[in-house]
């Protein structure tokens, strides 16, 4: 168990905070951390319907009419600010055009993440899910106040008063206030715990076409990343970090570097020496001017390729059992055939487009300020107010839009805010600190997608069932050695680790799963769908293959054994049929392929169809069906999964962070080429209509990716590819 | 010292001439809509433009600017500025938003030497803009509306 300690606790915000604005600080005093990542389905996973009503700490209305909604969370690009402030809207009966959005402060006992117990958070696709029925509870809740407000003012029945479009009104007096007029009278109005919610065929908002609430700010230049804050006599920094993992600093000269212009100091910090300078090109030159030596003796020296090679052998052992049903050994033994494959993935790196970087200041009132993608404010508070020595209510956080993130903003060591928080502590806290990594910085900073190796053999009767599934895995468990081991690992294995594969939803009647954890030294973190970016492809390809060896159509082989995956299902279907699934005049060298998944609650399917042969593989078109429960914002949803596929598209083509007796080779574009323009094949996203409660869609779009496109080159090329990213140099004309 | 005209005003800017324009407008000037994300000429990012052509500005020394008159996200104007702006709004092409002052400031420059380009005319003029949050469709549907608006 994580334990944070806060030892002061505040008075929760009034309820006239909503009017007068900004919540007070509140402590927890002590953390559970907790990570539902399947969302609120999970076994064990909260009732978010219990959530009480505090619409003081979600909802600001001023007296010009603006509605301003709170946001706890991280908006990296999924647009989860549109969409939570929809929510609340929607129940509010808010003009739409009013409403504007700020980033919630730091405080875990108001803005925690309900799926992730008393920590402020973002990630696993949990924002919608986590905070539908406590928005829509604000929302209502805040209606009901407005109008409780205008039926003291107006002497009426509250139930004559109604409310659209930020108008409160009474037809029979013919009376009506906008909401600004309303709000000072509504904030003195008791809070009520369990307002009436709408009923969905109410909703003016949710499910609708709503334009994104960032798309201004974001064409326009003004929208303010981490990278641009700018506060006054503010100074940038960058830090010579040890080229090898787990390298520490054994000393360094800094003669020429303090020669540089502009350069103003430097100081060792533990993760390295940082040159502190009046802007960030000063502060890059004078790096290269300074010279430091590495005491290596503890560091990660092995090659990328030596790592595999051991994952390999590790493999042919036993591993800790995750996940058993029946004999699989005995029923591979009797089956009348026998397949087995083997997938190899490689590190990734998140490479968002702004690279991590954090700006932290002494305040006057001996208090420290921190302007970041914040995407884990409570580790995030604790570890810097650990570094700063003082304690986490004396650390405000000030939550930016982040230039992308891929879970790399959510790091449990809080990396890079420690690296900030250390440096202004090591300078003495002169002016704020601009902590800015450079692009090769933050490629070879660490915390990959763990590189992962997985072993499958299956047997099938002769009819094409399953009869047995051994799986073996060999990866570095992301939560093993993190403040959240003892809550996220249990008997040794990381779900996030054995996710999407240990649970199959596929019904095999013989299945074991083992696991082996490595322990290399470099570290590793999730990226965009975390455990699911490798059990997916291990997955899904080798269940085409034995579709194949089955002789069976791949969409109907996966739906005999979806039997109890009524919404997997679901997805299957109506991906195949809007893709015309075997309709297609397929020639040779161009193909469907097929693949469905569950990630965090959310079920996906999608058909790539693609060209392939001679060392080159197109996509032309990737037709995906999604069933996310209600889609809050259908256009947002349909983003999302475009983006999923650009995002990973390059992943699956070519991207791999490879080390060379432990030095990492790729460390910018050049030679870890995100997806351009050109390659980017038509994305077509069908919504399965749903009245269940939402669940994420920033992630769940990325796992399905790789095995359509691997499934479809074989379909065009009889050559299966199975692992990442595909080796296109053995792929050979048909 | 430089003299830089940045959207329309002068600005006397001391550095050496080897610093790219892209850290003298963010970090002397603080006009941060030109964004930076590899600083190597791959990203385009940083795309800003110089007598009305979008350049790198991580890879235009301020010494090499001379009397270039440069502008930025926050000051590009004009019909086809507002036709590209108003086609990203439409469609919401935007996701994290980090790579789009870029992505405009190239389509800008497109549009206005071809108002009617096919899709290989966008390949060309966009391809060296990266958009890690795979925004791609969108753009390419963004250029042609904002294309449609011209005509
Ligand atoms: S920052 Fe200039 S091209 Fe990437
Ligand atoms: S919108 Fe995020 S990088 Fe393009």
């Amino acid at each position: 168990m994580l334990k944070i300690r806060q030892p002061t606790t505040e008075p929760r915000a009034s309820r006239r905070a909503f009017l007068a604005g900004g919540a007070a600080a509140a402590g927890a005093l002590m953390i559970g951390f907790r990570l539902d990542l399947r969302g609120a389905r999970a076994e064990g996973a909260p009732d978010l319907s219990a959530v009480k009503a505090n619409p003081n700490a979600f909802v600001r209305i001023a007296a010009d009419d603006t509605v301003t909604v709170i946001v706890k969370h991280l908006d990296m690009g999924q647009g989860n600010t549109t969409g939570l402030a929809t929510i609340l809207a929607d129940e509010l009966d808010a003009d739409w055009s009013k409403v504007r959005t700020e980033f919630a402060p730091a405080d875990a006992a108001l803005y925690n993440n309900l799926l992730m117990g008393p920590v402020q958070g973002t990630g696993g696709s949990t924002a919608i899910a986590n905070s539908w029925m406590q928005l829509r509870k604000a929302g209502a809740a805040a209606r009901e106040m407005l109008v409780a407000a205008a039926a003291l003012d107006w002497k009426v029945p509250a139930l004559q008063i109604t409310v659209e479009n930020g108008v409160v009104r009474h037809a029979a007096s013919n009376r009506e206030a906008s909401f600004g007029k309303l709000a000072a009278a509504a904030a003195a109005m008791p809070v009520p715990q369990e307002p009436r919610l709408k009923d969905l065929s109410q909703w003016r908002l949710i499910g609708q076409t709503v334009p994104r609430l960032d798309s201004v700010a974001k064409t326009s230049g003004s929208a303010v990343y981490a990278l641009d804050i700018r506060r006054p006599n503010q100074v940038t920094a960058v830090v010579a970090h040890p080229p090898r993992f787990g390298a520490t600093v054994k000393g360094f000269d800094d003669k020429a570097a303090r020669k540089v212009a502009g350069v103003i100091d430097v100081v060792a910090i533990p993760t390295g020496v940082a040159v502190i300078a009046r802007d960030t090109w000063a502060a890059m030159k004078g790096r290269e001017a300074l010279s430091v030596t590495w005491d290596e003796s503890l560091a990660e020296s092995r090659s990328s390729d030596a790592i595999l090679a051991e994952y390999r052998e590790t493999a042919k052992r036993p591993g800790l059992v995750a996940s058993q049903r029946g004999d699989a050994e005995a029923g591979i033994k009797g089956a009348a055939k026998v397949l087995e494959a083997e997938f190899s993935f490689p590190y990734l790196a998140h490479a968002a487009m702004e690279p991590l970087n954090a700006t932290i200041e002494r305040a006057a009132d001996g208090g420290y300020d921190i302007y970041a993608g914040l995407q884990f404010q409570t580790v995030e508070q604790a570890t810097a107010a650990a570094v700063l020595g003082t304690t986490p209510d004396k650390v405000r956080l000030h939550t930016t839009w982040a230039g992308g993130s891929f879970g790399r903003r959510a790091t449990p060591s809080a990396d890079y805010i420690a690296e900030a928080a250390a440096i202004l502590k090591a300078w003495g806290a002169k002016a704020p600190v601009h902590l800015v990594w450079t692009r090769e910085d933050d490629m070879a900073g660490g915390y990959y997608r763990p590189t992962v190796y997985h072993k499958i053999r299956a047997g099938l009767d002769a009819k094409g069932s399953v009869t047995g599934w051994q799986h073996v895995m060999v990866g570095k468990s992301i939560m093993i050695g993190s403040p959240f081991e003892a809550m996220l690992v249990k008997n040794g294995v990381d779900g996030t680790t054995v996710e999407g594969a240990s649970d199959t939803p596929y019904a095999l009647p013989a299945y074991r799963f083992d696991v082996h954890n490595a322990r290399e030294g470099v570290p590793v973190l999730w990226w965009r769908s975390v455990g699911h970016t490798h059990t997916a492809q291990a997955m899904e390809v080798f269940v085409d293959e034995l579709a194949h060896a089955a002789n069976v159509d791949p969409v109907a082989y996966r739906l005999a054994l979806l039997t109890n995956a009524p919404r997997l299902s679901g997805v299957l279907k109506l991906a195949a049929e809007k893709a015309g699934w075997g309709k297609g005049a397929s020639g040779k060298g161009r193909a469907m392929g097929v693949a469905a998944h569950e990630s965090f609650g959310s079920y996906v399917a999608m058909v790539a169809d693609v060209t392939a042969g001679s060392g080159s593989v197109k996509v032309n078109r990737i037709v995906a069906a999604v069933d996310v429960g209600i889609a809050v914002n259908p256009d947002i949803v349909r983003a999302q999964v475009e983006g999923a596929v650009g995002f990973a598209l390059s992943s699956v083509l070519r991207n791999r962070v490879t080390l060379k007796d432990g030095v990492v080779q790729e460390t910018n574009f050049d030679a870890y080429e995100p997806t351009r323009l050109t390659e980017m094949p038509v994305v077509e996203v069908h919504i399965m209509p749903s009245r269940a409660a939402p669940t994420g869609i920033g992630e769940p779009g990325v796992p399905v990716l790789a095995p359509s496109i691997s499934n479809a080159v074989f379909a065009a090329t009889g050559q299966r590819l199975r692992s990442l990213p595909l080796d296109l140099s053995g792929l050979k004309g048909v | 010292m430089f003299k830089l005209t940045v959207n329309g005003a002068t600005h006397e800017v001391d550095a050496d001439p080897d610093m790219p324009l892209l850290w003298v407008l963010r970090d002397r000037l603080d006009k941060t809509g030109t964004k930076y994300g590899c600083g190597i000429a791959q990203c385009g990012a940083c795309t800003i433009h110089l007598d009305g052509q979008p350049v790198r500005s991580c890879q235009t020394r301020i010494g090499d600017v001379g009397e270039g008159k440069i502008t930025t996200i926050e000051g590009v104007s004009g019909r086809v500025a507002e036709a590209v702006q108003g086609a990203w709004r439409k469609l919401d092409v935007v996701q994290c938003g980090y790579c789009q002052s870029g992505q405009i400031m190239s389509a800008i420059g497109l549009l206005s030497t071809n108002p009617k380009p096919s899709d290989a005319d966008i390949d060309g003029a966009m391809d060296g803009n990266i958009c890690r949050c795979g925004t791609y469709q969108r753009i390419r549907a963004a250029i042609h509306e904002a294309a449609r608006s011209l005509a």
